[in-house]
């Protein structure tokens, strides 16, 4: 067999995939590279339309990151025609060796000789009583709002959570001329000032985030280190927040939130895939399992790129796609251009390491998911409060997550449990006094996002 | 017989389903000391993943008279298991698109109305008068007023609960890998060789129990059925009848919460048939029909899908009844996907047969032996204590024998079908 | 409740487009996702019956929350549809389907 001839596909289009499909494109391979968004660049490099009147340069969008997104984008004009790009395109089952891709209302199947995932990663979220209020996002939403429309969340917004992510999001707002009316971490200033020293050890970082911080302050934001979000206020729309400090709460007047506990993996179409997971008790997750250069445990014709197999950050993203795209070429007998996968080992190894300083940083009060009130909205799609999960928890075998999921409908409703899925794991082991792993996750079940009828019963000629 | 203690009990009941359970529910409550096996955990296969669909209406009418028992049972699921189980009686409705299979239909309502079944015969004009999201598909319909649906994720296991409660001894993930029979007890072996024994042993293992009914010499072919639902989105409830299409193979729904659920088509099973997972397929032929039938369904959007196991017999009724050939055995099991409704029902007559030696509920058609091509045994149901020519030895042998039995695999699932006649069967749940 | 949630800041200088909400003529900018439009204009983008009031959450199409409907029955994520001129957008439940 010709194995340039062998049917490549790779699923997501932002860091990971375009430079596994770049990698591939160079060997002559014509991999197809399906995406959900209708431009490439997954969501840390998501492009704003392509309409006259956005006319933000890179530098504008994505500041200290300008550099990597622009090489991105002239690597994918440069392959474009070599690749079979498929933009607006929803993978939703996935079985075997093809996927079945939703676009235009029709559906396609597509099979595949080898599998590249890139599927990336999404805001952590910890409900907290008011949560589901309109005018309450995440803190990539917060981003995507002002990088892709131009728009902010609101006039007043008030950031809560942890990571770099939300301190680069509060930063991009005050610059747009939209201060933050807080930032609020529940982690200590103490764990973060200490694990920030760990940090001088990569001084880019360093630097970046000291000026993100050193920004907000100066601009008078309030960065309230060791607080907790007690409360989103408002009836119908978000008037404000309560936040708590060893039992006194204050409240902060605003019209929007923006949430976001750090990122946790995308994971769904690698569950279909069937390959091995392994509970990661560091980003308290169960990720697909690889080695070091992305071959997927339990299967030979699937590979794992970028922050869908475990968040590392966009640069690690970049080296997990050119890894995957190697692996994959080396097993199939691909013959490509010399390449060393030292170098983007050494990445990755530096974002290891850049990842556990800062989940050092950003230490989680050790009660924070005990604390959440029975009261509190727990899965926003089927409105189950946090109680009625506690309530179940280890009745007729609801000592994991499906079963807890069958009694109470939480992550029964359109995203999955995306939303609410770790928060629940994290609420029922509590409840059961027994470690994040041994209550599993959620299974992913297709279609892994909602599609009409009318679209699965269509099929493209 | 083992070096490690038996548990000893009245009563053993293989399998955790609705049928096991409420047998183990009914027994308990009449004090019998009970203890019922459940190779994963009770309620959460066949019984706690199913359609919910709760219908007599285009039943085979050999299941009719335990159908309109259990149906009556269901108005009073409080009593049973403490909550209603969402069963709402909001209709059963059968639909005909072609004038072959308005035969079936025809044919089924004079039977069923003699046997004092509530029907509703509707015309294509009465039923798009009254169903006005329904296609001008369906020529006619036979709607079962008294018919509906409940939510099967929560019965399922609500039974196990109640049977817990009365006393029942349920022991979750115990895989029965062997049975025999010796001085009027049954034993079995589990994997990790727990052994039990007790002098009654009520078969309810579902998909696996054939197999087990092969261990005392009446062995049973069930063919592996994974039923395959597709869940929409909620939707304000407009859909009140549970659909079934005769013969089509299609099923429809809308829970109260107010996702409509749909399937046509089967997923697919491991080997073992204890896992299993959507076909994409299947998926798709669902949704075609769905809009054949229901066209504003085509905007509706698909959020989740998921299969259950279930064991389907060669003539599509279930086996519930005495052993042929052991004193003390009881079988209720194949319920071809839709045995929901039944649950309830066979554990009261699994209970009146066990204690009192018979049921006032007319079984006949449902007996074990049909399935044994060379022997004709007689239908007189036996005592629990009662002493039979079959003996010791035999049953011992069978015993030995029975870990070479495969699994309910693949190659049985082909035989079966084979021997069906496929257009008779109908496979509505 | 007309106040405008989401505030435009960058990028403003772009072709107006007219699409309708609600049977509502509502003006947006060429580029808008249907998300964008509606909520540089309102509180909320979805008020059906039986389900919580909602104006998106992830805007990355991952939580779902920002479904709404065409006039003519299709569903639409407005966080990851752009808006299109003369688009008929409703954000309650059509009561037309499944009643004829």
């Amino acid at each position: 067999m010709a194995r340039s001839s062998a049917r490549i596909l790779i699923i997501g289009a932002g860091p990971a995939g375009l430079r596994a499909a770049e990698m591939l494109a160079e060997a002559g391979c014509s991999p197809t590279l399906i995406d959900e968004a209708p431009r490439i660049g997954g969501q840390i490099y998501r492009q704003p339309p392509r309409v006259p009147g956005f006319t933000r340069t890179a530098a504008e969008l994505y500041g200290a990151a300008a550099e990597r997104a622009r090489d991105l984008f002239v690597t994918f004009d440069r392959i474009r025609n070599r690749i079979d790009y498929r933009p607006s395109s929803l993978v939703y089952d996935l079985i075997d060796n093809r996927v079945i891709v939703a676009s235009e209302g029709k559906s396609e199947e597509v099979p595949f000789d080898a599998l590249i995932l890139a599927t990336g990663a999404m805001d952590r979220i910890v409900p907290a009583p008011g949560w589901t209020l309109p005018g309450v996002y995440t803190v990539g939403a917060a981003q995507i709002a002002l990088k892709h429309q131009g728009a902010t969340i609101g006039k007043r917004v008030a950031f809560v959570g942890i990571g770099p992510l939300m301190f680069l999001a509060a930063h991009q707002y005050a610059k747009a001329g939209v201060a933050p009316v807080a930032v609020v971490v529940p982690s200590r200033f103490r764990s973060f000032a200490a694990a920030g020293l760990r940090l001088l050890q990569m001084p880019r970082e360093f630097s970046l985030g000291l000026h993100w911080l050193l920004d907000l302050k100066r601009r008078g934001v309030p960065i309230l280190f060791g607080h907790r979000l007690a409360q989103v206020l408002g009836e119908e729309t978000v008037t404000g927040i309560t936040v708590r400090r060893r039992g006194a709460e204050r409240a902060i007047v605003c019209d929007a939130v923006a949430i976001g506990y750090g990122l946790q993996s995308e994971t769904q179409l690698a569950d279909l895939t069937g390959i091995r997971f392994a509970f990661d008790p560091a980003r308290r997750q169960w990720l697909p399992e690889s080695d070091p250069l992305g071959r997927a445990t339990g299967r030979k014709d699937v590979y794992l790129a970028g922050d869908g197999a475990g968040m590392l950050g966009a640069d690690a993203a970049e080296a997990r796609g050119r890894l995957a795209a190697h692996a994959l070429m080396t097993d199939l007998d691909i013959s490509h251009v010399t390449y060393r996968p030292k170098a983007d080992l050494e990445t990755i190894a530096r974002a290891t390491q850049l990842q556990a300083s800062l989940r050092a940083a950003f230490d989680l009060p050790a009660d924070f998911f005990a604390a959440v009130s029975d009261e509190t909205i727990l899965c926003r799609c089927e409105q189950v409060p946090a109680g009625e999960l506690r309530a179940i928890a280890g009745l007729m075998g609801a000592r994991e997550m499906n079963r807890a999921k069958s009694y109470s409908r939480i992550g029964m409703g359109r995203c999955q449990g995306r939303m609410c899925g770790h928060a629940a794991a994290e609420i029922l082991a509590d409840k059961l006094g027994v470690s994040l792993d041994s209550v599993g996750r959620l299974r992913g079940q297709p279609p892994i996002k909602p599609v009409s009828v009318g679209t699965v019963a269509e099929r493209k000629a | 017989m083992s070096a490690r203690m038996s548990l000893k009990s009245d009563v053993l009941v293989i399998g955790g389903g609705i049928a096991g359970c409420a047998t183990a529910l009914q027994l308990a409550r009449r004090g019998w000391k009970v203890t019922l096996l459940e190779r994963d955990q009770a309620g959460v296969r066949a019984s706690g993943v199913n359609f919910g669909g709760v219908r007599q209406n285009g039943r085979d009418l050999r299941e009719l008279p335990i159908a309109m028992r259990a149906r009556a049972m269901w108005d009073e699921l409080p009593s049973l298991i403490g909550f209603d189980g969402e069963f709402r009686a909001t209709g059963n409705l059968r639909l005909v698109s072609d004038e072959d299979r308005a035969v079936q239909l025809d044919n089924f309502f004079t039977a069923a109305t003699k046997q004092g079944l509530g029907l509703v015969w509707l015309e294509r004009a009465e039923l798009r008068a009254r169903y006005p999201w329904l296609s001008g598909k369906p020529l006619r319909g036979v709607l079962c007023p008294n018919d509906g649906h409940a939510n099967p994720r929560l019965v399922g296991p609500a039974f196990a609960f109640a049977a817990q409660e009365s006393g029942a001894t349920i022991i979750e993930h115990a895989e029965i890998t062997e049975g025999w029979y010796a001085n009027a007890t049954f034993q079995l072996r589990a994997l990790d060789n727990r052994t039990f024994a007790a002098p009654v042993l009520v078969n309810c293992a579902g998909a696996w129990a054939g197999k087990i009914a092969g261990w005392f010499d009446e062995p049973v072919t069930l063919v592996p059925e994974i039923p395959q639902v597709q869940v929409t989105e909620p939707l304000p409830y407009r859909i009140e009848p549970v659909l079934g299409f005769v013969g089509g193979d299609f099923y429809l729904r809308q829970t109260l919460r107010g996702n409509i659920l749909f399937g046509s088509g089967q997923g697919r099973a491991t080997a073992d048939a204890l896992r299993s997972q959507p076909l994409p397929e299947s998926m798709k032929r669902g949704a075609q029909i769905a809009i054949d039938f229901i066209p504003d369904l085509a905007h509706v959007p698909i959020i989740r899908t998921w299969t259950g196991v279930d064991g389907d017999t060669s003539d599509g009724v279930c086996v519930v009844g005495p052993s042929e050939t052991h004193p003390g055995l009881f079988h209720a099991f194949g319920f071809n996907g839709h045995g929901f409704l039944l649950g309830p029902a066979v554990g009261a007559v699994v209970t009146e047969l066990i204690l009192d030696g018979g049921t006032s509920t007319d079984i006949s058609g449902l007996a074990i032996d049909r399935f044994r091509p060379r022997r004709k045994a007689s239908a007189a149901p036996a005592r629990a204590q009662h002493p039979d020519e079959e003996t010791e030895a035999s049953a011992e042998e069978n015993g030995a024998q029975s870990t070479d039995h495969c699994p309910v695999g693949v190659d049985q699932h082909k035989q079966a079908a084979d021997s069906q006649d496929a257009a008779e069967r109908d496979q509505d749940r | 409740m007309s106040e405008a949630r989401l505030q435009r800041v960058k990028d403003q200088d772009r072709r107006l487009i007219e699409i309708i909400v609600d049977g509502w003529a509502m003006s947006a900018m060429e580029g808008d996702t249907v998300l964008v439009a509606i909520l540089a204009q309102r509180q909320l983008l979805r008020d059906a019956p039986g389900e919580p009031v909602g104006a998106g959450f992830c805007l990355m199409g991952a939580c779902q929350d920002c479904w709404v409907w065409q006039e003519d029955g299709r569903r639409i994520r407005a966080c990851s549809t752009y808006a299109e001129p003369g688009m008929r957008i409703r954000t309650t439940w059509p009561d037309h389907l499944l009643a004829s």
